[in-house]
């Protein structure tokens, strides 16, 4: 289709560089769509992401999310969480999925420091999925009142009602 | 965080210039932002969580809530990534369709961003001028879907209904007199010199920062950066089309203005050559898995009605996977990234909403700077609080 022959496939540069660079750290490496997801271990997201950004031929300059998903109710649900960060990269146009798993209560290592654009979309990965990120300058709740029990985007928070209405609810 | 020297100031939630519900936490030193630290979440309606219990198709609705300036922006992005999913491309005249409205829609959500910025600032009659044309379009929207706001025009696999007659001429008929309605906006304020010392190096950003900070849409480009997704990684056929990608230079309140004024007469350029592009055709992918059967089939044909009956009882199945599909909204780089367990509801769609990494860089461009030139600040970067908290 049009909209996926516009895109710049990362297939070659990118990944050939990454295998000489980071060879070790590529866990994964899937490629559907056009779109190339790489996941990577939390211990080495960050020598990741400063290679992409900082390596001239692939300068993935632009973060454009960080977005958290729960992968309790998947077939393969072990490490629950995963985050993912999209990159793109202004000059050569071209976009790359990178992400990591991590279990319940297992850090992420804030890329904040990378990319500074990190920070307010991971708070919002804390808030909303309870995801807590290392060294992050400012994790606090974004979007949900800093009061707030739980993590509503979490597969077993219920989608109609806060826990406490929930509670209440006669037998 | 007081001290003795500086006060602290709340502006908002309930601020009318904070476009929404916006509130921001400001410490002043006499009159200069020492600090401005943005609170959002005030609208916050778990958009996201919601369409994961919605199928497909259900979802088309809510995501006009996100920026619900620039509600087929927001669905264009949606069924994109859907498509791209199911591995469908739209037939040539859906494609079109597609891009003739966005474009409408960029048109009057940058008119909705005039009125108001040039309010908060104090020049009250842009506003009338800007809603009046803004008006014609809340029209054309009437005309394709029923619906003057929240229209969900766009379906997974085309559209939903084609063009009524006469909308051709009706649309033709906007954009001929559009360029001297945005001579009339431009009489008042371009050269106007209030305008100018309230515009004019207020709220600078310098590129490398506006990149850092995940800054997209007319706001990177007044630092000049031309980065637009319809011309970098093209979708619906933009490739197609003749259009400039205009930039500045220095990344201010003025230029953010003279780069969206810029931005209306290309839309209107781009509008028009999808109107010549238009042949007839059809509007739908010929797949009656997705798309329901002509309602006289029902009638004569078994499986069009076991197809309409799977298709409104159970909605179809994508195939599992992630895709992420950017488009150039209004106010930037809107990216959903949509996960599918194989199932007929999403696993997980995130909106990259741009009014939220570009609200971000807000204290970055008024700290340092006069209290009354956070208004100017906020109004130049168009911010939708619902898109930011979704």
């Amino acid at each position: 289709m049009t909209e996926v022959a516009g895109e710049v496939s990362t297939e070659g540069l990118v990944l050939q560089r990454l295998r000489e660079q980071c060879g070790d750290a590529l866990l994964d490496v899937k490629v559907w769509r056009h779109e190339t997801t790489i996941l990577v271990a939390p211990h080495d997201l960050l020598r990741v992401c400063k290679y992409l950004r900082d390596e001239r031929e692939i300068a993935f300059d632009f973060l454009s999310s960080v977005v958290g998903v729960d992968r309790l109710t998947l077939p393969d649900s072990s490490p629950r969480f995963e985050v993912v960060y999209h990159l793109y990269s202004i000059q050569y146009k071209r976009r790359l999925r990178l992400k990591v798993r991590v279990h319940e209560g297992e850090a992420v290592p804030s890329v904040t420091a990378v990319w500074e654009s990190a920070n307010w979309h991971e708070r919002e990965v804390f808030d909303l999925f309870g995801v807590v990120f290392q060294d992050h300058p400012d994790l606090r709740r974004i979007l949900m009142p800093e009061d707030w029990e739980g993590h509503p985007l979490r597969k077993d928070y219920p989608v109609e009602a806060s826990p406490k209405w929930w509670e209440e609810e006669p037998a | 965080m007081t001290t003795a020297r500086t006060m602290t100031l709340n502006m908002g939630p309930q601020h009318p210039s904070t476009h929404g519900v916006l509130r921001l936490v400001l410490e002043l030193d006499g009159e200069v932002v020492v600090r401005c630290e943005p609170h959002i979440g005030y609208l916050h309606t778990g958009i996201e969580k919601g369409l994961e219990s919605k199928r497909y198709q259900q979802g088309i609705p809510l995501t006009d809530r996100l920026d619900y300036l620039a509600p087929l922006s927001n669905n264009l992005a949606y069924v994109l990534a859907i498509e791209k999913a199911l591995g469908i491309e739209v037939p040539e005249r859906a494609q079109t369709i597609r891009v003739l409205l966005t474009e409408l829609t960029r048109i009057k959500s940058h008119l909705v961003w005039l009125g108001t910025h040039a309010m908060d600032i104090g020049a009250m009659s842009v506003f009338l001028y800007c809603f009046r044309e803004r008006e014609q379009i809340l029209d054309m929207y009437e005309a394709v879907s029923g619906q003057r706001l929240m229209s969900s025009y766009f379906r997974v696999g085309g559209v939903v209904a084609d063009l009524p007659p006469g909308f051709e001429a009706q649309v033709q008929a906007f954009l001929a007199t559009f360029p001297s309605r945005l001579e009339e906006y431009e009489a008042l304020l371009t050269q106007n010199p209030l305008w100018r010392q309230r515009t004019v190096g207020i709220g600078t950003i310098r590129a490398a920062d506006a990149i850092a900070l995940g800054v997209s849409g007319p706001a990177l480009r007044a630092c000049g950066v031309a980065y637009d997704v319809r011309r970098a990684n093209p979708y619906s056929g933009y490739e197609r089309y003749q259009f400039d990608v205009p930039i500045g230079k220095v990344g201010d309140v003025y230029e953010r203005y003279t780069i969206r004024i810029a931005e209306m007469r290309q839309s209107r350029l781009i509008a028009g050559q999808a109107l010549q592009r238009l042949q007839p055709g059809p509007i739908n992918v010929a797949d009656p898995k997705l798309i329901p059967p002509p309602k006289a089939l029902l009638k004569t044909s078994m499986e069009a009605l076991i197809h309409h009956f799977k298709l409104y009882s159970e909605g179809f199945s994508v195939p599992a996977g992630e895709v992420y599909q950017a488009v150039e909204a209004p106010k930037g780089e809107l990216g959903v990234y949509l996960v599918s367990d194989g199932g007929n509801r999403p696993y997980r769609v995130h909106y990259r909403a741009p009014s939220f990494a570009n609200l971000q860089a807000l204290p970055r461009m008024v700290e340092g700077r006069l209290v009354a030139d956070v208004i100017a600040v906020i109004g130049s970067l168009d911010i939708v609080l619902g898109e930011i908290d979704r």
